[in-house]
């Protein structure tokens, strides 16, 4: 038998927070170096599945499946195909790298790293859920542990409100999807969640029409579509660095993801009719959440908008349906991932030594942070879609599928760019540049190792699609067909 | 010896960026092995450029040199290099001045390693410009080098200087330039990288040579819209993009600010290759993919090159600040470029319009020369007296009479002497334009008249009249232009003479290139 590559990497990080809970509080070495080596095999695995993946064979595959509920049709289904397999790699990426970001926590580090873990075996299995059921089950699992980790670890001003307000929004829109989700399990008469049968069922256009919006949007609720976004900012900024890294980085990519797979790939004819509005909804995304970016005085608040508006171009990128369109989008969903967790870990350094993120107080920390400066320098780059970067290399297709749907959207998109462009190198150089505050001379200490090799793991992806975008479009591009069959089957 | 002759485009191109590597692995305190680290390995490029000309074949059609590397498939871009006669020029402009502007900055002391190594990585950014033959490559390049750049503007850029952007907020003037500079390129930019995206998604291919055929055929209806409507708005597009790098008027209110607050060596490559890198564009994509829409807007493109001309050469005139005479004195020289696109646009094939591309691409290698000479002699002047204005200076000619020299030599290269380099591009243009858009040549040479007025006054300023005795003796001293300052300037005089009394070694290239590609 195969070696159960994604159900180990599902579990593993589940496995370690039980481990983890187990030792006593005060064997903080222990839990860090448990963690950190539960990242590393969780990562090795993902990587070996990423390489090995077959393009040519393309599909789903690495396919484990295991009865649990055979009467209800419900099994622990894992499978991986060109779009999930660059997610599952991105989760392994931002866990190794959160978990080096999160060394210094001194405050209950055991449960932080225990709720931590839990978060990412249900961010993998989303991502490798081939039952429907399981995917719901695992996206619970992902929501939960956030608002432990924002309400106990975030940031004090606004924590709770935060938590409480990101928890209830995502569940309700979670909610919203089940309804959808158990009314195509009913009305598919095959009494299953295997999405793969699921894909096959035809549903009458009237009812994908009618249920596409719902389980769509639930889900794009994750994803951060307009008007449903307004958890994301305030939830980025209360939570702790390696969260919101979890967060922005794979989080909202859960939500897309779900939405891409859930609704798109099983209701194809409900996309197609409702993809213009999908459309205007995103661009508004793109569009709006680049000049509210723009105006945050809160370092972290920039970064939060930032991830609205970027992940509007994912969503854009899906409502295109054409093949560029959904190329773009399964790249920038890794691509803007890494950068995000790039921005925040650096946020984090810089609040770390500083105390504060307001931006009119911050300055010239490139001196004492000069790594973190340049990883922002990279990151601000591939926000802005500069070639070269990975950013590029996901948005290009992207307008590229737009054009070839509604012309004029491309146009107006195209605004972000140069707003994004402003906004970004101002902070950049207003954080960074200029004159440090005499109240920080001496106090910013210089990050420590682990940090530094985390930064240079997510800018070497950055830089490295950027200039070979044959690292991951090829994948990306298996995915793709798959869902154009579906698309045109249907 | 093979793998250099079937690769050279791709060492040329990348060997910077290795270089850049290895600068940043050197310890920072060692200036001295960072500095002629990235001089030797800038030279590199250089000589290899140079047995590129020699085995180069002009008029030989198409591209020469070619390497094609898959690159982004999926959507069926190609890294795809290659030279003629045209960008071969502008490739050996690039890795000339390259090694002249680190060697011109071997006075920087402050974070040198990072600086060198931004020079470098800005090095790849233009020569792949020149050398890209497929479309998203060329897009990719053109704005991959405003990024160096822009770093250098407003980390080693002049400390001195504040603008007021609004309510009295003030910015250090090298923030503003560079963020304008950044903002302002790329905001026009947006259209070129629509319209790229639009031809790539209709054609499905960046192939320069394909889509130039396909482009120029496509009849019918385009997005809803009829062919033309669309190609005249991509046109603009496009024209809009280049126009702010040229700089064009109106949209080169970015230069004198950025070209003054950037470092010397900055400015340099800035006047010198980057603005290049605009009027390569119209030559190498306006002109093939919209030659209907060209001609027919092409009194429209000399109106706004004489423009620059005279414009220009005006607010040259009006300056007091050296250093932002002499970036008003690039829109006015970039102002004959255009103008020989003009008329190459609006008189395609004839005999004029192959005349006036000879000027116009002889002026954009000349005009690189010399504005890359007289930005580094205003910084000679600067980094000696920490000031550039003009009314600082005054009788400074018997104190440093071999600067003084090479001062007035530039200049007169600048102010387009006979018997200098300047004079044989400008004639040509002037000479190729006259018939076909004579009433804005007309108005040009108003422009050049006031050229030799602004020349001469700011020679006059420095040079001539009375001693400033403030420079005279005592701290202030002046001293004289050094070695490593001579060397820097050697080469661009060497050229600047040659190409002023033999210019046939660089025209016979030039001159196949044009009549092959136009």
């Amino acid at each position: 038998m195969q070696f159960p590559f994604l159900g180990v990497i599902v579990f593993t990080p589940l496995v370690a927070a039980l481990v983890i809970l187990m030792y006593k509080p005060e064997w903080k070495k222990a839990i860090r170096w448990t963690a950190l080596a539960a990242g590393l095999f969780a990562l090795a695995l993902s990587i070996w599945v990423y390489f090995t993946y077959d393009k040519a064979a393309a599909g789903y595959q690495f396919i484990e499946k295991y009865n649990w509920m055979p009467m209800l049709g419900i099994s622990l289904h894992f499978g991986v195909d060109g779009m999930s397999v660059p997610l599952v790699l991105l989760t392994g990426v931002v866990m190794v790298t959160g978990v080096m970001i999160s060394w210094g926590i001194e405050d209950r580090p055991r449960e932080f790293f225990a709720f931590l873990f839990i978060l990412a075996s249900g961010v993998f299995g989303v991502f490798a859920s081939l039952d429907l059921f399981m995917l719901f089950f695992f996206y619970e699992i992902a929501v939960f542990p956030m608002y432990l980790l924002i309400a106990i670890w975030g940031w004090i001003k606004t924590r709770e409100y935060a938590a409480m307000k990101l928890t209830l929004y995502l569940f309700i829109g979670s909610m919203v999807s089940l309804v959808g989700a158990l009314v195509m399990y009913w009305t598919s008469g095959q009494h299953t969640f295997d999405m793969l049968v699921l894909e096959t069922v035809k549903f009458t256009p009237a009812f994908q029409k009618i249920w596409f919006l719902p389980v769509f949007l639930g889900f794009a609720v994750l994803g951060g579509i307009f008007p449903f976004h307004n958890w994301s900012p305030d939830g980025h900024v209360a939570a702790p660095t390696a969260v919101s890294m979890f967060h922005a980085g794979v989080l909202m990519k859960l939500g897309a993801f779900a939405a891409l797979r859930v609704g798109i790939m099983l209701l194809p004819e409900g996309a197609k009719f409702w993809a213009p509005l999908i459309m205007g909804l995103a661009l508004i995304n793109i569009v709006y959440g680049a000049f509210i970016a723009s105006v945050q005085t809160d370092f972290k608040y920039v970064i939060g908008f930032s991830s609205v508006s970027h992940m509007g171009l994912v969503m854009m990128g899906f409502a295109t349906l054409k093949p560029e369109g959904l190329l773009g989008a399964g790249v920038q969903m890794f691509s803007h991932g890494v950068m995000t967790a790039l921005f925040f870990a650096v946020v984090g350094m810089v609040y770390d030594r500083a105390h504060t993120r307001d931006i009119p107080k911050l300055g010239g920390m490139i001196k004492p942070l000069p790594l973190a400066g340049i990883g922002l320098i990279i990151g601000s780059l591939v926000s802005m879609g500069m070639p070269g970067f990975s950013g590029f290399v996901a948005e290009f297709p992207i307008f590229m599928g737009i054009w070839k749907t509604q012309w004029i959207v491309a146009v107006i998109a195209a605004v972000s760019i140069v707003v994004t462009a402003s906004y970004v190198l101002l902070v950049v150089r207003r954080v960074f540049f200029g004159k440090m505050p005499e109240e920080f001379e001496g106090h910013i200490t210089p990050i420590r190792t682990h940090d530094k090799i985390a930064l240079v793991l997510l800018m070497a992806l950055m830089i490295g699609i950027g200039w070979f975008p044959s690292l991951m479009v090829p994948w990306v591009q298996t995915g793709v067909q798959h869902i154009l069959a579906l698309l045109g089957g249907a | 010896m093979e793998f250099i002759s079937n690769h050279i485009l791709t060492l040329i191109l990348f060997l910077p960026v290795l270089a850049a590597v290895v600068v940043l692995c050197l310890p920072k305190d060692n200036l001295k092995a960072i500095r002629w680290t990235a001089l030797g390995a800038s030279l590199i490029p250089f000589v290899l450029t140079i047995i590129l000309w020699a085995q180069f074949k002009p008029g030989q059609p198409g591209y020469q040199f070619e390497q094609q590397y898959a690159w982004y498939s999926a959507i069926h871009s190609t890294f795809h290099l290659g030279v003629d006669g045209l960008s071969l020029t502008m490739v050996l402009l690039t890795t000339l001045l390259t090694p002249l502007a680190l060697l011109a900055s071997f006075s920087i002391t402050d974070r040198v390693k990072a600086y060198m190594s931004l020079f470098l990585l800005l090095e790849t950014g233009m020569l792949g410009v020149f050398m890209a033959v497929d479309l998203l490559i060329f897009f990719v390049f053109w704005e991959v080098g405003l990024v160096p750049m822009y770093f250098l503007m407003n980390q080693w850029g002049s400390e001195k200087g504040e603008r007021e952007i609004w309510k009295g907020v003030k910015v250090q003037a090298r923030n503003y330039a560079s963020l304008k500079f950044i903002i302002y390129t790329m905001g026009g930019s947006l259209g070129l990288l629509l319209a790229i995206q639009l031809l790539g998604v209709t054609f499905q291919t960046y192939d320069l040579p394909t889509l130039a055929r396909q482009w120029t055929t496509l009849e019918g209806t385009l997005l809803g819209l009829p062919v033309a409507t669309v190609k005249a708005v991509a046109f603009w597009a496009f024209v809009i993009a280049f126009a702010i790098k040229v700089p064009v008027w109106p949209f080169h209110t970015w230069l004198p600010d950025a070209h003054t607050e950037a470092p010397t060596a900055g400015s340099m490559l800035l006047a010198g290759v980057m603005l290049k890198l605009g009027a390569y564009g119209f030559l190498r994509l306006v002109l093939p993919l919209y030659p209907a829409e060209s001609s027919k807007y092409a009194g429209a493109l000399a109106f706004l090159a004489v423009m620059a001309i005279v414009f220009g050469a005006f607010a040259s005139y009006g300056q007091k600040d050296f250093k932002r005479l002499v970036a008003y004195s690039s829109v006015n020289h970039m102002g004959f470029v255009l103008l020989g696109i003009a008329t190459a646009a609006k008189a395609p094939g004839t005999l004029d319009a192959t005349i006036a591309l000879n000027g116009a691409v002889l002026q954009m290698f000349n005009h690189g020369l010399s504005a890359a000479g007289m930005f580094f002699l205003v910084g000679v002047l600067y980094e000696r007296t920490h000031t550039r204005n003009l009314d600082d200076f005054g009788g400074l000619f018997p104190l440093v009479p071999i600067y003084g020299g090479i001062l007035i030599f530039t200049s007169m290269a600048s102010l387009g002497l006979p018997g200098l380099n300047g004079f044989v591009s400008e004639f040509l243009v002037v000479r190729g334009s006259w018939p076909v858009l004579t009433i804005y040549t007309a108005i040009a040479m108003l422009g050049l008249l006031f050229t030799g007025a602004y020349i001469l006054k700011g020679l006059r300023s420095i040079l001539h009249g009375p001693l400033n005795e403030h420079w005279a003796k005592g701290k202030h001293k002046l001293t004289e232009i050094n070695t490593r300052e001579i060397i820097v300037m050697a080469p661009l005089m060497v050229l600047i003479l040659i190409i002023g009394i033999w210019p046939a070694w660089i025209l016979e290239v030039i001159n196949k290139a044009v009549m092959i590609l136009f």
